[in-house]
């Protein structure tokens, strides 16, 4: 299973990395853990004439508070947030969804950054993000801009991100030990999410992602609404597929992620996290 | 573009030893290993990062070498299953797994081996549960893992004691 031919270079700043992306335009990618982009790329779905690896990059895996905000770098792997003590006491929501993401192999390669690029609606990290009302910051060519998550995602696979930008940091409030909880539903310990909540309680009245509830990551939104209004957890959870649009596939049907989102809202709600 | 089936020469530094070998960005670190340098410890199983097989170290985590490109571990240091034991004395892990009666047909171990000595260093096993969670990405098709979980269990007592 190997992919076919393509050019490779490795950059050594995120502005080359912007360079080498803008002159060779769509036919170019980046590659930072690679564990979502080579499983495809060895199956021939994707076929990019040049990688652009972002591995040998300095300095873009911090882990950092910044005021009331903890900053975390692109190339920040999957095992570095979960076993972050730092992050464990900030954003206790985060260091746990990041420990659920496949398995400890593919923690020690896959990057937070990849995993918000890649824009899968069946990641863990991404509907982490959204109920932490996180902010994306990219760079490219114009220099560097925000985007709030909830304006990242545009479609299945699709992103805000044009093809010469990168994903450079995450800024995700610090939560500090207020009530939170996920819930990933799986048949197998090594399996993607069939449904996955996320729900964190500060700041404001709380935010709720989902995951696989539709072509993207998506907010439950009404049942925020109804925290907000202080509805009870029954009510609160009875809303978490609402405005959802999820696919029926070999794992479950439509109606059955639906009837998933509810109960594991339910139990996240209830601070009850799946290990 | 014509630069596409480019090779290139790389630095790849295994079991303490720095290769230079010409290949096609393409190559996966898994076939690196296996048909360049000849170290054929390590096994390909499933090939779509599900089984663990191919796990080798790199710089002293484990990870599934058939979901890596070799050029990907340019200044990076990639550990095998050779690189294990000292001379005739096995390393704690493989001593324990021994021990313990981790392994029938063999064909997982290596890649049980890696990912334990990986699991242990970063403190995961403290307890049986944890040992399964930390392994869940290593597949084993004789054993029913019991004597697996065991031994890595006695080899993290092991090694904590030493430290
Ligand atoms: C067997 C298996 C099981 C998995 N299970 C899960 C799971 O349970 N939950 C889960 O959430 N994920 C899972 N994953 C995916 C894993 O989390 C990936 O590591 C992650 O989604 C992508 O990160 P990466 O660094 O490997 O990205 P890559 O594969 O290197 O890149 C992915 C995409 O993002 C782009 N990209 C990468 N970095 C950047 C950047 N900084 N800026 C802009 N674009 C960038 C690339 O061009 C590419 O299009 C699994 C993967 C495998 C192989
Ligand atoms: S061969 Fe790499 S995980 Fe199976
Ligand atoms: S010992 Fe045969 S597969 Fe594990």
């Amino acid at each position: 299973m190997t992919p076919v031919p393509f050019a490779y270079r490795r950059a050594t700043s995120v502005q080359e990395a912007i360079s080498l992306l803008t002159e060779h335009g769509e036919e170019a990618k980046a590659i930072a853990g690679g564990h979502s982009l080579l499983p495809i790329m060895k199956l021939r779905f994707a076929a990019p004439e040049l990688l652009v690896d972002l591995g040998g990059i300095p300095d873009l895996d911090h882990i950092r508070v910044e005021g009331d905000e903890m900053v975390l770098g692109a190339l920040a792997r999957h095992s570095d947030l979960e076993l972050s003590a730092l992050l464990r006491e900030e954003v206790p929501l985060l260091a746990h969804t990041a420990g659920l993401v496949g398995d400890c192999q593919i923690r020690h390669r896959g990057t937070l950054g990849g995993s918000v690029a890649h824009g899968d609606p069946s990641a863990d990290l991404p509907a982490t993000l959204v109920a932490l009302r996180a902010t994306v910051v990219v760079d490219g060519p114009g220099g560097r801009r925000t985007v709030p998550v909830d304006h990242f995602y545009t479609g299945f696979l699709e992103t805000a991100l044009a093809p010469d930008e990168l994903v450079v940091e995450l800024r995700v409030p610090r939560t500090g030990d207020a009530p939170w909880g996920y819930q990933k539903f799986r048949r197998r310990g090594i399996d993607w999410a069939i449904v996955g909540v996320a729900y964190q309680s500060e700041p404001g009245a709380g935010g709720i992602g989902l995951v696989n509830m539709g072509p993207t990551t998506l907010r439950a939104a009404a049942a925020e609404e109804a925290l907000r209004a202080g509805a009870d957890p029954a009510q609160v959870a009875a809303l978490a597929d609402q405005d959802t649009a999820p696919v029926g596939d070999a794992s479950g049907s439509p109606e059955y992620r639906r009837h998933l989102a509810r109960v594991l809202l339910s139990r996240a709600l209830a601070g009850r996290n799946s290990s | 573009m014509t630069e596409s089936t480019e090779t290139v020469t790389l630095d790849l530094t295994v079991n303490g030893r720095t290769h230079q070998v010409e290949l096609e960005p393409r190559e996966l670190l898994v076939d690196v290993l296996r048909e360049r340098l000849g170290l054929t410890g390590t096994n390909l199983g499933c090939e779509t990062t599900s089984c663990g097989a191919c796990t080798v170290l790199v710089d002293g985590r484990s990870v599934k070498s058939c979901t890596m490109l070799a050029v990907q571990g340019q200044g990076r240091d990639v550990r095998t299953i050779e690189d294990l034991a000292d001379g005739e004395v096995l390393h704690p892990v493989q001593a324990a797994f021994q021990r313990c009666h981790g392994l029938q047909c063999g064909f997982c171990t290596p890649g049980m081996v890696m990912a334990s000595v990986s699991l242990i260093d970063e403190g995961r096993a403290t307890d049986e549960q944890s040992v399964r969670a930390a392994l869940k990405g290593n597949l084993c098709r004789c054993t029913g893992y019991q004597n697996i979980v065991a031994a890595v269990l006695s080899a993290a007592q092991e090694i904590e004691a030493d430290r």
